[in-house]
């Protein structure tokens, strides 16, 4: 058996793969709305800032019940 | 005077009532009481990513206390389970990224919330959250008092949620799939060379890109089947017909080809015509997810209404459980749902909704209140005379117009060009085939197949759906949002434009206001034409503590003025404002309120003098009656010059729902010749409309309010004017912007330049199907040289018809 029949059917079925994985997405609204996930991964870093001096501002509590 | 701006809202702030609190100025109580919020849950990021992002909240007491019965929750609710409920509510503020942050973080500010998610272009937000721990009338309620009021309308009652059809995604998909893989597979057979590589796997190749190709013809490309079965049934010879024809055909022969061993086939042309012209499809597909275009009453009217039970208690329940009889509760700003006699003294109400005319009209005891007005001022009691089904707005929808299923009724301009296309192009398939069976029955049929494989409309069909999906977005970020494709081709056909008078081609936003003064005033014999400054100041202090639509008009118009400090301000439902101010009482109001005994003959005359289809408010200080300010309507801009424009090219009439009072003033403002039509009903307009149509005019109705809601729908292009594209417009096929009002005419010139492009377009996809006839007739056609026609083809006229529309688009 030659290799060309293993590689096309290797390659026929990662592209299936990726087209099950396109169905889905889209399938699941993934693509429903467009805009608001471009804007809603820029938020990570201030979310954590935010908690971040939540969490300082009980440690300095708790230092200053330590002292 | 020093202008400074809210923090939280970006509004400019009144010195005197300017709120500093953690060195930050607020302009009112409500912005500083949503920064405190924040700034307690540490959620102060809002301000980062926009400057003053904020909404002032609104005063929403009672409002929604039909929160708390269930069923009208169960209603609403997408899901719901012991301790889980899912809710997506519709937030007309939601505009920024703030907003984005703020809506998703609620978690933080109000337990039971799981999470919230926002839909951007919907402007929805869907909130999880336990009804154990919250209810959803707390977060309606934690929603107003950050600024982030939901609008809950009967249009939600009925649907949960909403299904979103994604069979086209799925097969524009399908397609992409097969095509990429066919075309790879079948690079091989391009080369024409001998090799024993070649020959080896070529069985297997072939064997493949026919098993790839089935997925694309039997599921993408379905829709074509079974359009063109539709338009065979129907007798019309539609584009969909040589298309299908030519698929089956190509499809037929490769088969052929590949089971007899004969040669590759056309699947690489079969699965890349399919995608693109799917593709095609899915870019004429614009939708504007935040708009609406089928609104009906059910989007204008709120859920539940408070009613008042024969023991006086008050119960919220659903409008459609109204009936007659029941005694309702109409709050301040609240729509009153169904007609009905006003039992309270006095109430003022305002029609903007169904007539577009901001001055709210006086009611008395008695009188009959008419759905789709909002109360003003106080709470009032009336009763109710039909239930909302039968009420006289409501009862518009019942007119056939908006039963009518909106089928395509006219013929697209690619249907009309195939109904010649069609026949020609099977008697060319026809002919070549009579002639080549006296010679060789084999390529007889060859060459039948050849030409209706190569004549496929795939260039032809694409040009439409090209042109009108450029021009759909460029019209859209110009404010004037299409609801489909089809509706294009229908405003370059149109010959007549009708338009609606009040808030159509008049502004609610701004009036024209002039003063006319009493002789009290005169001095030397002449009028004044204005207050002096001390009188001013006094009147435009007196105004700024009301919230009647007159008094805000007034106050904007009238000149800066120093701030006085208010000693008494009363407000009288239904007469005016008596203010007292440094000891002078100021009456600005009806001239009831100002009337009495000691008025000069002069002035009564003035203050009886009623003008037909004016508003009117009288100002009287300190016993002094001074005069009135009269109120007119406030035309658009630039309407002269686009009527000027319109004269030329289309029949113009104006309708209006008023009295003739404005017809002068109208006359010398439109082109001569202009139809003016006075005191027309709902009904009246659609039925105008209809006689038109009748005479074989192409209608464009141009109007706003929900009583040309009829008119809107019977006319051939329905336009609807919106001060505010988020809200409120009535069903119609398109909605303009009204800032952009005056470009109407650019928008009628460029809909027909794309018509243009569409048949240069189609002289252009014309001649290579001559160049692929000419292969096809005389028995050539390999698969290469379709391989080569049919994207080379696809791409000119793509961008062919790009690069026009948009040149017609740059040319004002």
């Amino acid at each position: 058996m030659s290799v060309i029949y293993l590689l096309i059917t290797i390659s026929i079925i990662i592209a299936i793969g990726f087209f099950i994985a396109f169905i889905t997405a889209v399938k699941t609204g993934q693509y429903d709305d467009d805009y608001t996930p471009s804007v809603r991964m820029l938020f990570d870093d201030e979310l954590l800032k935010s908690t971040k001096k939540e969490t300082t501002v009980e440690k300095n509590e708790d230092h200053n019940l330590e002292e | 005077m020093d202008t400074q701006n809210c923090f939280h809202c970006g509004l400019d702030i009144v010195k005197e009532n300017e709120i500093i609190f953690d060195d930050k100025s607020f302009c009112c109580n409500g912005c500083k009481t949503v920064y405190e919020i924040f700034n307690l849950n540490d959620m102060t990021c809002y301000y980062d990513f926009e400057k003053s992002p904020g909404a002032t909240p609104q005063d929403i007491k009672g409002k929604y206390d039909f929160l708390d019965n269930e069923n009208i929750v169960n209603k609403l609710l997408e899901f719901q389970e012991n301790s889980t409920a899912i809710i997506s509510l519709s937030i007309p503020h939601i505009h920024c990224s703030s907003c984005i942050w703020i809506l998703e973080n609620l978690q933080r500010l109000q337990k039971g919330i799981s999470t919230s998610q926002v839909n951007f272009p919907e402007k929805r937000v869907r909130i999880t959250y336990n009804p154990e721990v919250t209810s959803i009338k707390t977060i309606v309620y934690l929603l107003s008092s950050i600024g982030y009021e939901p609008y809950i309308s009967l249009e939600n009652y009925e649907t949960g949620s909403n299904k979103v059809d994604r069979t086209l995604t799925y097969k524009l998909g399908v397609a992409f799939f097969c095509f990429g893989n066919v075309m790879l597979l079948s690079f091989p057979e391009y080369f024409e060379v001998k090799e024993y590589w070649l020959d080896q796997y070529r069985g297997f190749f072939r064997w493949l890109i026919f098993a790839l190709a089935m997925p694309s013809f039997f599921y993408s490309a379905s829709g074509y089947y079974v359009s063109a079965y539709k338009s065979i049934r129907s007798k019309m010879l539609n584009i969909d017909i040589p298309i299908a024809l030519g698929i089956v055909v190509m499809f037929v022969r490769s088969a052929f080809d590949i089971i007899m061993d004969y040669g590759s086939g056309f699947f690489d042309s079969l699965t890349g015509l399919i995608f693109f012209m799917l593709l095609g499809k899915m870019f004429q597909i614009k939708t504007y997810s935040f708009l609406s275009f089928e609104r009906d009453f059910k989007s204008y009217f709120p859920i539940a209404i408070t009613k008042i039970n024969s023991d006086l208690s008050e119960v919220s329940v659903p409008i459609y459980e109204v009936i007659k009889g029941d005694r309702l509760l109409i709050r301040n700003q609240e729509l009153i749902p169904v007609d009905g006699i006003l039992i309270s003294e006095r109430a003022e109400i305002d029609y903007s909704f169904v007539t577009g005319e901001a001055v709210a009209i006086e009611k008395k005891s008695g009188d009959k209140v008419f759905a789709g007005g909002k109360q003003i001022g106080k709470v009032i009691e009336m009763e109710v005379l039909h239930s909302v089904s039968q009420s006289y707005l409501t009862q518009l929808w019942s007119n056939d117009v908006f039963q009518k299923n909106v089928e395509q009724k006219h013929k697209t301009i690619t249907d009309r060009i195939s109904h010649y296309f069609t026949p020609i192009l099977l008697l060319i398939a026809f002919a070549s085939f009579g002639y080549w069976i006296t010679i060789d029955a084999n390529t007889a049929f060859n060459v039948l197949t050849a030409v209706l494989i190569v004549a496929c409309p795939c260039a032809l069909a694409l040009t439409a759906p090209f042109t009108f999906g450029n021009v759909l977005r460029i019209l859209g970020k110009q404010k004037f949002y299409l609801k489909n494709a089809l509706v294009i081709e229908q405003l370059s056909k149109v010959d007549t434009i009708v338009f609606d008078k009040t808030g159509t081609i008049t502004t609610n936003k701004k009036s024209n206001i002039s003063f006319e003064s009493s002789s009290i005033t005169a001095k030397e014999g002449k009028l004044m034409t204005n207050l002096t400054n001390g009188n001013l100041a006094l009147v435009k202090n007196a105004l700024r503590g009301s919230n009647h639509p007159l008094s805000r008009m007034l106050y904007d118009f009238l000149p800066e003025v120093e701030k006085l400090n208010i000693d008494v301000f009363e407000e009288i439902t239904g007469k005016g404002i008596k203010a007292c101010i440094n000891g002078i009482e100021v009456l600005i109001g009806s001239s009831e309120l100002v009337k009495d005994s000691n008025l000069s003959a002069s002035s009564l005359s003035i203050l009886e003098k009623i003008e037909e289809g004016k508003t009117s408010v009288h100002i009287k200080i300190d016993g002094i009656y001074y005069g009135k300010y009269i109120f007119k309507n406030q035309y658009r801009a630039g309407l002269e010059q686009l009527f000027v424009v319109l004269d030329k090219q289309y029949e113009i009439k104006v309708l209006s729902g008023d009295n003739d009072g404005e017809r002068k003033t109208l006359e010398q403002l439109l082109p001569i010749g202009t139809e003016l039509i006075f005191n027309q009903k709902p009904e009246q307009k659609l039925e105008f409309i209809k006689k038109l149509q009748q005479e074989g005019k192409n209608v464009m109705m141009v109007g706003d309010g929900l009583n040309d809601a009829g008119a809107l729908a019977q006319s051939n292009i329905g336009v609807s004017i919106s001060e505010n594209v988020n809200v409120f417009s009535p069903a119609c096929d398109a909605i303009l912007d009204a800032t952009e009002f005056q470009k109407l005419n650019y928008f009628l010139q460029l809909s027909k330049n794309s018509i243009t492009t569409i048949k240069m377009s189609f002289t252009l996809s014309l001649l290579y199907n001559l160049i692929g006839l000419y292969f096809a007739v005389t028995g050539n056609l390999l698969p290469l040289v379709a391989a080569i026609i049919m994207p080379l083809s696809t791409i000119t006229i793509v961008s062919f018809v790009t690069a026009m529309s948009s040149y017609y688009a740059s040319k004002k």
